[in-house]
């Protein structure tokens, strides 16, 4: 009797696995919807989003709002803020953001924010392919969540836009192909640390007329492209990079004697560090207790452009480079320019911004919710209707578009910035605004070194 | 002929697992030892050959590593010395460290606003040493009170596991009290930014200052264990508490001022951190906690001076293991895989002669011997010739370097550089 069911038990889990499979491989294709008013809808392969007569558009946000790089995304997270209020319903329905995610600043953040985000997506009984829930999501901050977040986003049919990811590998490899980490549905409106690379060495080679240089990321994602970039970009110029090293990020490890006398030992004229604090601080502090490295001159980037770490004194005399920020009258198809931006931001918040991408981060947002007005289809009833593949094809189509940091065109990986990187002299460690605004260096591009 | 065989009888009696442990040790032992001798003596050769760091830089990471190591040392003694007297590691004691800093940080900063951290520094300087040393040993003596007294007859596994929740309690109370940002120490007084001339080695100020700091206090520590009535009760009570008890020492008031003098210890190393790295928060002890119990146990836990060494030893060795790993991209000439070769031999020959006299403790050693030296003759003869290995970012592996040493180190002699006691048993 028991060696009959034990013949019968693998047929059994065989025939439930060949309907499984069945069912997964069945019906992909696209079902057409027809509408009483003979418009038809005809979702992608990625099916659509349905909003309800009423009812708000969802669209969320992944931002590292906790910890040490907290005011990086808090900042972003009220320029998403500013951006809804500015642009106001997406035919007809209000936009609502939810709950903010915590990216974490790391690949667990994103990983597990992207989860909680797609877990809100609900199929709609009857449909094949139709959803209610987020169409898009504004984040990450940090490079190294967006890694972890991308692939969930990009297989889920979602898409995902920021205003402050600059590491390369999302969107391309220095060969102008498709990045390591690279997913369809991700955009940035945010430069290509590629760009920012290219610019420092540029600055470094032509402008300060230096041959001999360093570099010192921390393993992160963000520090390691940008410090790639630029010891590249400077060998293609002809310079040396003599040094190129990592450091440990921890804030338990304060002691940089040994990265400090390995970067003596190359004996570089410029080093670029382009990491974050409290490492940062530590190495600008210690730097200089080691011999050799008393003539240096030190270059930090957008990640340590920030006041605390500019009013150390040792900082006196180091360049910054980061996103040029001087927007000037460009204006946002919302209509508001980079001054009525700061002047709403402060009136809202009480306090200046204390980072550098929440403009990059309210065009992201309005880019958002200006394409999904744009491919809408509105049922009769008042029903919203949005196809993911034509959101994502729209989102890749754009050119020309007004934003307060510049005119965003966005190209086949998913670079839609107005890339302007502008180097600053830090010349008085107790006057910090006459810092940021003492730019020594500026340059723009298109679509950075693609091709 | 007779021999040999008892020796093969004796290896096929051995069990293959104790076999194989022995063995894999000792390949370890010989991998270490190996890569040691290259980084070592590549280090050297590229030295001589110029292409090294410059006698400069040499004077700053040893004067860095220094620093860094008596700072360590300070914070080892306080573990050793509980482990001397209650036999168990308190784990909090990094916390305890970490309130002499935040202190120490908080005294400094209403002196540097008060404009006396420049004007008259060294009374500043005294004011926050003293309220730093007094609020990390009150601390050590609140935790001995309220998590350890009561578990002082339970088996040790409990208060170590109550010490480590301590640990977390001190951590996140000061995150409440102080927040959960990094804060700033004073810019310190001009004399100790530049760089003091020492016998004409110009060294730089705090790093001086940091080392005499912790070397007055250690002596002191000494003097007071060594040499005062109740540093005589402390070492009577960790040789044993129940025969130091019956001849009239309060046990209890030992073993609060072992934690006192420990905290106070700590406090020192809190303070000279803060000083030397500028940079306080609420997780400041946990790294150099951990780091300086294993400095403790390097050293022999429970001996002072092995603690001290312990501490001075890990320094050193995170200051300059980048660089010393540098020196494997020293490219290995045919003499020194000749070399390596003849080693090798003598090793095969050893390994023979050990596995002949068929001691069963050392057969695995004996096994690995002769298979090692057999490697060693192939490698140094045709791969070891020309063979250079770059490591990129060596910098982010020091603490990675330093710890395998230790490995090394306790693997070679587990009980540490200089064994475990607090006090000499004295028996005439």
């Amino acid at each position: 009797m028991s060696r009959r069911i034990n013949i019968f038990r693998p047929l059994g889990v065989l025939l439930i696995v060949l309907a499984l499979v069945a069912v997964a491989c069945g019906d992909d294709d696209a079902v057409t919807t027809t509408t009483g008013g003979g418009d038809t809808f005809t979702p992608g392969a990625l099916g659509y989003i349905e909003v309800a007569p009423g009812a708000p558009l969802e669209i969320r946000a992944l931002q590292s709002i906790s910890g040490d790089t907290s005011f990086l995304g808090t900042d972003q997270v009220r320029g998403v803020e500013l951006a809804i209020a500015d642009y106001g319903d997406v035919a007809g329905h209000s936009v609502s953001l939810g709950t903010v995610e915590d990216d974490l600043c790391s690949a667990e953040g994103g990983q597990a924010g992207a989860q909680n985000i797609l877990a809100q997506l609900a199929p709609i009984a009857g449909t094949d392919n139709g959803f209610t829930g987020p169409l898009g999501v504004i984040g990450t901050t940090c490079s190294g969540a967006a890694r972890a977040a991308l692939p969930l986003l990009s297989a889920a049919g979602s898409v995902l836009i920021s205003g402050s990811n600059t590491g390369p590998s999302m969107t391309q490899s220095p060969f102008g192909t498709a990045g390591e980490n690279y997913a369809p549905g991700y955009y940035r409106t945010a430069h290509n640390d590629l760009f920012q690379g290219g610019a420092v060495a540029r600055f470094a080679y032509n402008v300060l007329g230096v041959r001999t240089v360093g570099a010192i990321h921390d393993g992160d994602p963000y520090t390691d492209g940008l410090a790639t970039a630029f010891a590249d970009a400077f060998t293609e110029l002809g310079g040396t990079v003599s040094v190129y090293t990592a450091t440990i990020a921890d804030p338990g490890d304060t002691d940089k004697t040994a990265v400090l006398t390995e970067v003596a030992a190359g004996a570089p004229e410029l080093v670029f560090f382009p990491i974050f604090q409290p490492a940062g601080d530590f190495i600008i502090q210690q730097a200089g207790g080691i011999a050799g490295l008393e003539d240096v001159i030190w270059v930090g980037a957008d990640g340590i452009l920030v006041d605390d770490f500019l009013a150390i004194p040792e900082t006196e005399g180091m360049y910054f480079s980061g996103p040029d920020l001087r927007f000037g009258t460009n204006t946002s198809l919302t209509g508001k320019s980079y001054n009525d931006f700061l002047a709403d931001y402060e009136a809202a918040y009480g306090l200046t911004p204390p980072a550098a991408f929440h403009a990059h981060t309210y065009d992201a947002t309005v880019l958002l919710l200006s394409t999904i007005e744009a491919i809408a289809f509105e049922e009769p009833d008042g029903t919203l209707k949005i196809d993911r593949q034509a959101l994502r094809d729209a989102l890749t189509a754009t050119s020309g578009f007004a934003g307060v940091t510049g005119t965003l065109s966005c190209d086949a990986f998913g670079d839609c910035a107005s890339q302007t990187i502008s180097i600053i002299h830090h010349e008085d460690p107790s006057d910090i605004a006459a810092s940021k605004a003492n730019v020594v260096y500026s340059e723009a591009a298109g679509v950075a070194a693609a091709g | 002929m007779t021999t040999s065989n008892t020796a093969l009888r004796r290896i096929l009696a051995l069990d293959a697992p104790t076999l194989a442990v022995d063995f894999f040790l000792f390949a370890l032992k010989m991998f270490l030892l190996f890569v040691a001798v290259w980084a070592v003596a590549g280090t050297i050769a590229l030295q001589v050959a110029g292409e090294g760091l410059p006698a400069d830089a040499w004077r700053d990471v040893v004067v860095g590593g220094l620093a860094q190591g008596f700072m360590y040392g300070l914070i080892a003694l306080g573990y050793s010395m509980v482990y001397g007297v209650l036999g168990f590691i308190n784990f909090a004691h990094g916390e305890v460290f970490m309130a002499g800093g935040m202190t120490g940080y908080l005294v400094a900063d209403a002196l540097f606003d008060a404009g006396m951290w420049e004007s008259a520094f060294l009374l500043a300087f005294g004011i926050v040493l003293l309220t730093a040393v007094v609020s990390s040993s009150v601390m050590a003596v609140l935790i001995e009170r309220i998590a350890y007294r009561p578990l002082r007859g339970a088996p040790r596994l409990i208060p170590l596991i109550t010490s480590i929740g301590m640990s977390f309690f001190i951590q996140y109370a000061v995150r409440g009290l102080v927040g959960e940002s990094f804060q700033t120490f004073p810019q310190l007084p001009v004399g100790l930014q530049e760089r003091v001339s020492i016998l004409g080695v110009e060294i730089e100020g705090i790093k001086l200052f940091v080392i005499c700091t912790a070397i007055v206090s250690m002596i002191g520590l000494w003097a007071f264990v060594n040499r005062s009535k109740t540093g005589r009760a402390i070492r009577a009570v960790s040789e044993d508490k129940e025969i130091a008890g019956l001849m009239g020492i309060d046990v209890n008031r030992v073993i609060v001022t072992t934690f006192a003098v420990g905290g106070a210890m700590a406090g020192v190393a809190g303070l000279l951190w803060a000083m030397l790295f500028r940079k306080v928060y609420f997780l400041t002890g946990f790294l150099p906690g951990i780091k300086a119990f294993t400095a403790a146990v390097l050293g022999g836990i429970g001996n002072l001076v092995g603690a001290m060494l312990g501490g001075v030893t890990l320094g050193l060795l995170e200051a300059s293991g980048p660089t010393l790993i540098g020196g494997l991209r020293w490219q290995i000439p045919a003499w020194a895989g000749v070399a390596v070769s003849i080693i090798a031999v003598g090793g095969v020959v050893l390994g023979l002669r050990i596995v002949r006299r068929a001691e069963p403790g050392r057969l695995g050693a004996g096994l690995g011997y002769v298979l090692f030296g057999a490697v060693g003759l192939v490698l140094g003869l045709l791969v070891l010739p020309g063979s250079t290995v770059t490591i990129p970012g060596a910098a982010q592996l020091k603490d990675m370097i330093a710890f395998i040493v230790l490995i090394g180190v306790l693997m070679i002699r587990p009980i540490g550089l200089l064994g475990e006691r607090l006090a000499v048993e004295e028996r005439v």
